[in-house]
Parts: C-alpha cells; sequence; structure tokens
C-alpha cells in the first residue's frame, strides 16, 4: 500500500544511561512500542504506534522512560490545527468514520471552574466536621408530597422504593464488554464497601457479580442485552438508557473481536458478532411510550425497585426531564456532553450535546417550576473530576452524581484515549486476558475506595465551611455558588449570582 | 513458617521480580548499578513459567523434607532448624546439579558463570523478599500458610 | 441600595417570648421588659412583636396590619381588599410620636373576612383565599405590605429599639395571651419597616435569631407549594414551613419540629422499629425542609408557640416555667427581669422543641424538656 502520510504523534525518550535492557517495557506494551535489538544490544522504540499510556514509564524499574508529544510540528495555523490536518489524512488513507475513546476534549469552556463556592464567617459560624456530626446520606427514589401518620405515630404513606446512598456520588454505566471482568470486580467491590451503587452498562450482568446485586443497577438499553428476570430482579433498580452524553443520538457498537464467549454468555448475543446497541429504542418512539417501558419494568420487579432513566445533555433537556418525570421515573440520570464511552465517532462525541452544568441548572429550574422537583430525584454526570464539582453539582440542583472515567483514572487509565483498539495497557478496557490480568480487582476496589472516601471527607470539609451539615440543605441551593468571567446570560441560566453581589 | 505464595491470576509477566531478586543478592543492592557495573550479576534465583496468558514466577518451597538438602553430596544444601529456610551454601556447592535433578518443582537454577546452585533464599537479609516488595500488582504474597481466599 | 427582598441581609437578634397556658390575658409591658433587657443584641435597626388574644372582639375577623408607603398603594390595596372581603372596621393603628422612630410609612389596620361569593367562586378554604390576598398584595402593589393577617393577633414592627417600637405602638395597652418580641441587629441599614421581624403569615408568627445555609434549598423548596418568598429573610422560609407542615400537611407540632431540626441518621439507627420507620420515612421526604445553620426561633401558631434551637446549638436559648406561665428568651437575664422566682430554669438542648400550648380541657403538660443545671 502506499505511503502514510501520518508521522508518530507521540516520541519515546529513552536514557540509555538508565536503561538496564529488563525488557519489562517491551513485554508489557501490548501496541509493540518496544522491541530489544541483538544485534545493537539495545533497546528501541517504533514511535508510530506509542498512544502515551505511560505502561512502560510506569513500571520501568529506573524511570529511564519519557513519553512527549512528538516534536514535529505543522506551521503554524490557527484554523487548520494539527489535529484537523491529521483528521484528513486519516480519513483519506482508510475512508472510515473517526473512532475515538473517553470523553469531548475539545477546549470548550469547563463552566465547573467559573464558580466558586461560599463559605460562612461571623455572622453564621463554619463547621468543623472533625468535631460535629455531618450527613452526606442521600436517597434516589420518587418521593411524595407528604407524610401521612396515623394517631399512634404509623406511617400510613406507601413510601416509593429507594436507594440509599451513604454519599451522593455513584459509578456511572461501564459495560462489561467496554471494560474488562475485573475492572467490573472492583467496581462492584467498592459499591459494596462504600454502601453506594455501581451501574452495569449495558453489557449484562455477569453472573459471577450477582452477589453484589444490592448494589448494583442494571441498565436497559436499546440493544436489551442481557435482560432477562433475573437481571431484573437481582438488582436493586433498573436504570432505562435512552443516551449517553458522548454520544448523544446514536448507540453502542462493540466490535465482533471484543465479544468473547464469557461477553456472549453476559449479552445473550453469539459470539463473535458485533453488538449493536441501536439508536432509539425501537419500541420507544415517544414519551408515552417510555412510560409505557417504566410501568412494564415495574411490573416485571412487582414496585419493588427503582426505575430511573439516563438521558443525554441536549438542546431541549429541561422539557425531556419534566416529560420523564411525568412518565413515572424514579429518578433522571443526565449525562453531559463531556461524559467519556468506550468507542465513539469523534465528531458526534466533540460536537453533540451541551455542558451538564447547564443542563442540571435548567431541569432543576423547570421541575421547580412545574412544582415536582422535590417527587423525583437528578442525578448529575459527564465530566465529575473532584469533589468540589460535586458540591458544585448539588448546589445547582443534583441529588447525586455519577462518576466514571475519574473511577477509570483511579484504577490507573491514562488517558490514551484508545479504548476502541481494544488494547488497554492497564486491564481496564480491554477483553484480552494477557491484559485483563493487569488490573488487580484486590488493588482496584482499594483504590476506587480511598477515591471516594476522600471525596467524601473533601465535600464534608466543604459544607462545614458553607455552615451546613447535612447534604440535604445544599440541594439546590445556588445562593452558594457565584460565578467568575461569565457572562450575564449564562450567570442567568446556571440561576447564580456573580462574584461580589 | 511464611513463604512466597503466586496469584497467578493477576501475574502480569512483566518479570521485574527477576530484575529486583537480581538486584537484591548484588552487591551494590541498586538496580542501575547492578546491571550497568557488575559484569557477571547475579543470576535470578527465581523460574519464570509462561504459557500466555497464564504466567507465574516459581521459587523454591522451603519444603519440610527437602529433597535437595537430602540428595546433596556436600551438605551444602540445608535447611536451618529455626526459621525452616532451606539454603545453598556456596562455598561448598560444587555445582553437580544433582538438586536440580531432584528438585520435583524446578525451582533450583543453574549458576552457569560461577558454577553453583541458585535458588530462593527469602531474602533473609533484607527482611522481606524483594520479588513481593516489588511485583507491581501484588501478585506475590509473602505469608503463612497461602494466600487467604 | 436594594430594598430588602432584593438582597439578603443576614444579622444577628435577640428574641423572647411569653405565654399564659390558661389564655388570661396580661399587657404587653412585660414582654417589652423582657427584651429591653436585651438591648445590645440589636443595634436599632428592627424591632417588633407579635401579640396573640389581643381583638377578642373580632376573634372571628382577619385582622389585616398593612403598611403604605403613599396613599395611591392605600387606595389600590383597598380597593382589592374590599372586593374580596367585608370588612367591619378599618382604622389607622394607634401610635405615639417617640423620639427613635423615625420615617413611619402610614399604618392601618383591617378587621374583614372573606366575601362568601368569592369564597365560593375560588374553591378554596378561607386561609388559602387569604394567603393568596396577601401574596398579591405584597408582590404586586409596589409600597403596600400586608405585615399581620391572622385572627384575634397581630404584629406591631418598625425601624428601631424593641422597647421604643412597643412605646410607639402603645403595648402597653394591649392584652394577650402570648406574646413574642424581637430585636434585630442586622448588617445593613434596610430602612423598611417590612423587614423587621416578626415574620407572620395567618396566625403563625416567627421571630429568629440566626443566619440559615439552608435559606435557598428550603425557598426553592417552597415555591413549588406555591409560596412566594419576597423578603428574602430566613425567619420567612421559617415561616412558610410550619404553615405547611402543620397546616397544610396536618402534622403535629412535635413532628414538625424533627423535620426542621431532624435527629441524626445515626440517631435513627438506635431507635426502635416503628420510630426508625418514621423518622427515615420523614426524613426522606422532607429532606429540603431540614433548617441548616445556626439559630434559635420561638414560632408562635394558635394553640401556642413553640422555641427550637438547631441540632447543633449554634445560638443561645433559655426557658423557664411558673405556675402555668411559660418564658423563653435568648438570655436569662430577659426571663429574670419579668418572672421573679422561676419553678425551673433550663437550657434546651439542641434541635429539642420547647413546645408551649395553652391547656386543653383533659389533659397532661404539652411540652417536652429537660431541667438542666446552668
Amino acid at each position: 500500500m502506499s505511503l502514510s502520510y501520518l508521522t508518530p504523534e507521540f516520541k519515546v525518550l529513552r536514557d540509555y544511561d538508565k536503561c538496564i535492557n529488563c525488557k519489562v517495557c517491551m513485554r508489557q506494551c501490548s501496541f509493540e512500542v518496544h522491541s530489544y535489538d541483538e544485534h545493537l544490544d539495545k533497546m528501541i522504540s517504533n514511535d508510530m504506534n506509542c498512544v502515551n499510556c505511560q505502561r512502560c514509564v510506569v513500571l520501568c524499574p529506573t524511570q529511564a522512560l519519557t513519553i512527549i508529544k512528538h516534536p514535529q510540528t505543522f506551521k503554524e495555523h490557527a484554523n487548520w490545527t494539527y489535529d484537523a490536518i491529521r483528521d484528513i489524512y486519516r480519513q483519506a488513507e482508510t475512508g472510515g468514520v473517526l473512532l475515538s475513546s473517553m470523553g469531548n476534549d475539545r477546549p470548550y469552556p469547563v463552566y465547573w471552574d467559573k464558580m466558586v463556592i461560599n463559605a460562612s464567617q461571623v455572622t453564621n459560624p463554619s463547621i468543623d466536621p472533625l468535631r460535629e456530626p455531618m450527613e452526606l446520606r442521600v436517597y434516589i427514589g420518587r418521593k411524595p408530597d407528604k407524610i401521612e401518620i396515623d394517631e399512634n405515630l404509623n406511617v400510613k404513606t406507601k413510601m416509593p422504593p429507594q436507594l440509599k446512598l451513604e454519599t451522593p456520588i455513584m459509578f456511572s454505566a461501564m459495560s462489561y464488554g467496554s471494560i474488562s471482568y475485573n475492572a467490573h470486580a472492583a467496581l462492584a467491590r467498592a459499591a459494596e464497601e462504600l454502601g453506594i451503587l455501581y451501574n452495569t452498562g449495558e453489557g449484562g450482568l455477569h453472573k459471577d457479580f450477582r452477589k453484589y446485586g444490592k448494589n448494583t443497577i442494571v441498565q436497559v438499553a436499546s440493544g436489551r442485552f442481557g435482560v432477562d428476570r433475573e437481571y431484573l430482579n437481582t438488582a436493586a433498580a433498573i436504570e432505562i438508557k435512552i443516551g449517553q452524553g458522548a454520544k448523544p443520538g446514536i448507540g453502542g457498537h462493540l466490535p465482533g473481536e471484543k465479544v468473547s464467549e464469557d461477553i456472549s454468555a453476559t449479552r445473550m448475543i453469539p459470539p463473535g458478532s458485533d453488538a449493536i446497541s441501536p439508536a432509539p429504542h425501537h419500541d420507544i418512539y415517544s414519551i408515552e411510550d417510555l412510560a409505557q417501558l417504566i410501568y412494564s419494568l415495574k411490573e416485571a420487579t412487582d414496585y419493588q425497585k427503582p426505575v430511573g432513566v439516563k438521558i443525554a445533555a441536549v438542546n431541549n433537556v429541561a422539557a425531556i426531564a419534566s416529560g420523564i418525570a411525568r412518565a413515572g421515573a424514579d429518578y433522571i440520570a443526565i449525562d453531559g456532553f463531556r461524559g467519556g464511552t468506550g468507542a465513539a465517532p469523534k465528531r458526534i462525541r466533540d460536537n453533540v450535546g451541551i455542558p451538564i452544568e447547564f443542563a442540571i441548572a435548567a431541569v432543576d429550574a423547570r421541575l421547580r417550576s412545574e412544582g415536582i422537583r422535590h417527587t423525583i430525584s437528578l442525578v448529575a454526570a459527564g465530566s465529575i473530576r473532584n469533589s468540589a464539582d460535586i458540591v458544585k453539582a448539588i448546589a445547582l440542583g443534583a441529588d447525586a452524581v455519577y462518576i466514571a472515567t475519574a473511577a477509570l483514572i483511579a484504577l490507573g487509565c491514562h488517558m490514551c484515549q484508545k479504548c476502541h483498539t481494544g488494547k488497554c495497557n492497564w486491564g481496564i478496557a480491554t477483553q484480552d486476558p494477557n491484559l485483563v490480568k493487569r488490573l488487580n480487582p484486590e488493588i482496584g476496589y482499594k483504590r476506587l475506595v480511598n477515591l471516594v472516601q476522600a471525596w467524601s471527607h473533601e465535600i464534608k470539609e466543604m459544607l462545614g465551611g458553607m455552615g451546613i451539615n447535612d447534604i440535604e440543605s445544599l440541594k439546590g441551593n445556588r445562593l452558594m455558588l457565584r460565578g467568575i468571567g461569565m457572562t450575564q446570560k449564562e450567570l442567568d441560566i446556571l440561576g447564580i449570582l456573580a462574584a461580589g453581589e | 513458617m511464611k513463604k512466597v505464595y503466586v496469584k497467578e491470576e493477576v501475574c502480569v509477566g512483566c518479570r521485574l521480580c527477576e530484575v529486583y531478586c537480581i538486584t537484591s543478592h548484588s552487591k551494590y543492592k541498586d538496580v542501575l548499578k547492578a546491571y550497568k557495573l557488575e559484569p557477571q550479576r547475579p543470576t535470578p534465583r527465581i523460574v519464570i513459567e509462561e504459557n500466555r496468558p497464564v504466567s507465574f514466577s516459581l521459587q523454591c518451597r522451603h519444603c519440610d523434607d527437602a529433597p535437595c538438602v537430602k540428595s546433596c553430596i556436600t551438605g551444602a544444601m540445608r535447611k536451618d532448624p529455626l526459621t525452616g529456610v532451606v539454603t545453598c551454601d556456596t562455598d561448598k556447592c560444587v555445582g553437580c546439579w544433582t538438586c536440580v535433578l531432584v528438585c520435583e518443582f524446578g525451582a533450583i537454577i543453574r549458576d552457569v558463570n560461577n558454577k553453583v546452585a541458585s535458588k530462593c533464599d527469602l531474602c533473609a537479609e533484607a527482611g522481606e523478599p524483594a520479588c513481593v516488595k516489588n511485583c507491581p500488582n501484588e501478585a506475590l504474597v509473602y505469608s503463612e500458610g497461602g494466600i487467604s481466599v | 441600595m436594594l430594598k430588602e427582598g432584593y438582597v439578603r441581609i443576614p444579622s444577628g437578634c435577640a428574641i423572647s417570648g411569653i405565654i399564659d397556658r390558661t389564655g388570661r390575658l396580661f399587657s404587653g409591658q412585660s414582654i417589652t421588659d423582657s427584651i429591653a433587657t436585651m438591648h445590645d443584641r440589636s443595634n436599632g435597626l428592627g424591632g417588633g412583636f407579635a401579640a396573640y388574644g389581643i381583638y377578642p372582639d373580632f376573634k372571628d375577623y382577619f385582622a389585616f396590619h398593612v403598611f403604605y408607603d403613599d396613599l395611591i398603594a392605600k387606595q389600590e390595596t383597598e380597593n382589592i381588599l374590599k372586593a374580596n372581603y367585608i370588612v367591619a372596621l378599618e382604622e389607622k393603628i394607634p401610635t405615639r410620636k417617640t423620639a427613635h422612630i423615625k420615617n413611619a410609612p402610614l399604618i392601618y389596620r383591617y378587621f374583614a373576612i372573606p366575601r362568601p361569593e368569592k369564597l365560593k367562586l375560588s374553591e378554596l378554604d378561607e386561609n388559602e383565599f387569604t394567603i393568596k390576598f396577601v401574596f398579591n398584595i405584597n408582590s404586586n402593589i409596589p409600597g403596600a405590605y400586608v405585615f399581620s393577617s391572622g385572627k384575634n393577633m397581630g404584629v406591631f414592627k418598625a425601624v428601631g429599639y424593641p422597647e421604643d417600637v412597643a412605646n410607639f405602638y402603645k403595648l402597653e395597652s394591649y392584652k394577650g395571651y402570648m406574646w413574642l418580641a424581637h430585636g434585630r441587629f442586622p448588617t445593613n441599614t434596610p430602612g423598611w419597616w417590612g423587614g423587621a421581624h416578626p415574620f407572620n403569615l395567618l396566625n403563625i408568627s416567627v421571630v429568629h435569631n440566626g443566619e440559615l445555609s439552608s435559606y435557598d434549598t428550603n425557598r426553592k423548596y417552597l415555591e413549588e407549594f406555591g409560596y412566594i418568598c419576597t423578603l428574602q429573610t430566613d425567619t420567612e422560609v421559617a415561616a412558610y414551613i410550619f404553615d405547611l407542615l402543620l397546616r397544610r400537611h396536618g402534622l403535629p407540632i412535635e413532628l414538625a419540629c424533627k423535620v426542621v431540626a431532624s435527629p441524626l441518621w445515626k440517631q435513627v439507627e438506635r431507635m426502635s422499629p416503628k420510630e426508625k420507620i418514621l423518622y427515615t420515612n420523614l426524613k426522606i421526604i422532607y429532606g429540603r425542609a431540614l433548617l441548616n445553620g445556626p439559630f434559635s426561633m420561638i414560632i408562635a401558631y394558635e394553640d401556642g408557640f413553640v422555641a427550637i434551637n438547631d441540632r447543633i446549638k449554634l445560638r443561645p436559648l433559655t426557658a423557664a416555667k411558673k405556675g402555668d406561665m411559660i418564658y423563653v428568651a435568648s438570655e436569662e437575664s430577659a426571663i429574670r427581669q419579668v418572672c421573679k422566682n422561676p419553678e425551673s430554669v433550663w437550657i434546651p438542648r439542641g434541635g429539642e422543641p420547647v413546645i408551649a400550648e395553652l391547656i386543653r380541657d383533659n389533659e397532661k403538660e404539652m411540652y417536652s424538656t429537660k431541667e438542666v443545671t446552668a
């Protein structure tokens, strides 16, 4: 075939004074970058294959390796950037849709970083979380308007099913197929230890994880993979996936190469066949169809479990959310445009959808204006990067957040954005058994527990600083936020004041 | 007694255990110096078995009734009565390789440079075996009575 | 400068409350003396009183107390009032010229009942009808503010020290069975009489010392039920929450207190199964009605008052009992000033309410307290 015009994206710098030819880098690179040349008696690298996953860098016993962005540049051009030009080379060579993984990496503004949080002083003492109790527990589910009690203080109200979270964080949907068995094992175990939930994604629930049922949310996505009676009844909650933030409007695609025997059994499809989730659910073409599916699932589980709906944040997300609330959903999960994915067409990932900050603010405001906000729970997703983002999300109106990319990074992901190749060197986004081993669930789950516990502690510190000792009093408390560097319109939509006001 | 056990389902086949085994028995005890300065760096004392995707490192099991001890013609192989560690006294070893033959696990390696038997000594000086300490995926554990399930 | 209602002004304060549980009427002099003792807790920028049982001749009529900035506001308000209510009596509230009370607006009171045909047309009960009327005037008629809308009770407030306010309104000439008082220390000078405490809606009046960190959460929750929070003060949301819980949802007062100062989850875990279900459900359903931040407040309602602190007691509150009289105040000195030799004096724990209600025919004491030696 003819010459490729693409030069390497990354360059491997090897300090030969430190390199001891132990060949660990060669053994650990699934992209076949490193090799040992016996004639030259040294390690050499094929920069073209390198994706900057940094597996070799981290494992090298003498820290002899550094991966840098390849210094080769194009003539400076503010419009035809390095990426714009190279994307065209790729498409000219392959004729294919450009795929990428993880979330939108374009330089759109990050609104979390334009909001600041209040602290109490003088007129209102801040609360010290080391000395005073701080409550982070939240319950996700539908709630009645009021409580009915008889004279003997027995509760007459029939409470709809609730999910108890010890901290307002859950692990978001990542399918078995897009990520590995070991990754799921780590997530499930961490969810159990933390008293929160993890989401199976659309890949079904592996039988080995049924024991974590009460910490599991199962997804019913358009492909209906793995959906049977046991699947629904084992879980603590069911989530209908209408869309996800990384690729609103299109469905999922797991290439046949990644459909191993185990995946095939879990998803209930023939091995080696492509697992395509269509864009719409072919039985949900309108809101009333959704209501029908919600109630079918409730009937199937005897109304014992909350049924939620996950949507991507798009232009009229507020109206959609209002419809979903009235269709009987127990919670609504909204996934912003920065949400991650195992594989998505690059153009859709980078150009479709709106930021979660605006989506949550708009949905919260809309549901409140209709007088129904207090009856349903909202979960925010789509690039929650740290505990301050969580505090801001809840102040804007969310009841809890979903984290996924952050969880994978805790497990070792280095954001090389090559999940769609299935060659994840960290054992996370791969089905290759040689690679899956690299994620030790014993280590993985502890890292996840550490992350969530650390964030919970930070949230308590911030709450205490605001003079609040219960997360319930932060929900929708927009007066605790101020905006910096935003236009008046942006402030209005978020419903917050500017710093100084 | 405490021995080294392997969780082969999380061994990634990187062979860092070998690197650190060599280092801990080297003169300088430093990875860089052991490889760069010592022309005859030590032979590793562990055997890496691989049949991808399965891989694991194999060390001497410090058997209660060690065949190598019984078969050693010079008495170089001995089991310490207090600690239970089986060691090879390289001053006495003549490199007949009988122990290599009789070891049921194949855990003894021929150090062809020095013409002596090379086997795991549980890094007695260091306190914790170097391979266990440096395994990047916690595939090796140093414990009594095996890996807890 | 933004008027109160457009900007949030936090404040520190003094509060006091007295009730005679037999319903015996007594003059406003004692409450005035009580609050005057705490003069230094205020800064002269707001003071007010709520008096219950003061209009026995009109006890079935809504007693509207209204501020007007000008006659136009008065005219517009009266048009709406008279269109919807039959007004038995209208008059200026009697006041005396007092050195420190300046820039008084027009202050009127009306004793009114809803016109039956209007009430029927609205398909509301008279309370919801009146709430709608009050919100309408307060949100839509600039310069008019209805600051008291209960029956057989009235709020009297102004910008000034509470003892001067009492003097201004001639409170010594009124007799009631329950009195609340408040002195304000705002960190700003709103200059608007409507901003002083107590805050009132129908028969609920609230005086409050503290700052609600949960204000915005509470407000947004109340707005879903149709309450319009015009004042941006914490006291307003507290009053509306109690109106919601007590009147609309029919919760007993003890449970309403457990909603606003709820037990911690680890306390709930240790409760009996029945209580555990009750409190878990209360916390789940009414999470956004939890009041967070430091507060001590007194909420007066038809049957009596409840004094309560936030769960971790970040503001002072002392209570005392003598015979059938119950006293609560920010400071013990304010109680002892008007009550010589109380039978017991105690400091309520954080989150534990002091409920003092009128004695009904055949029952035991209503309030739950613990005696604590100071």
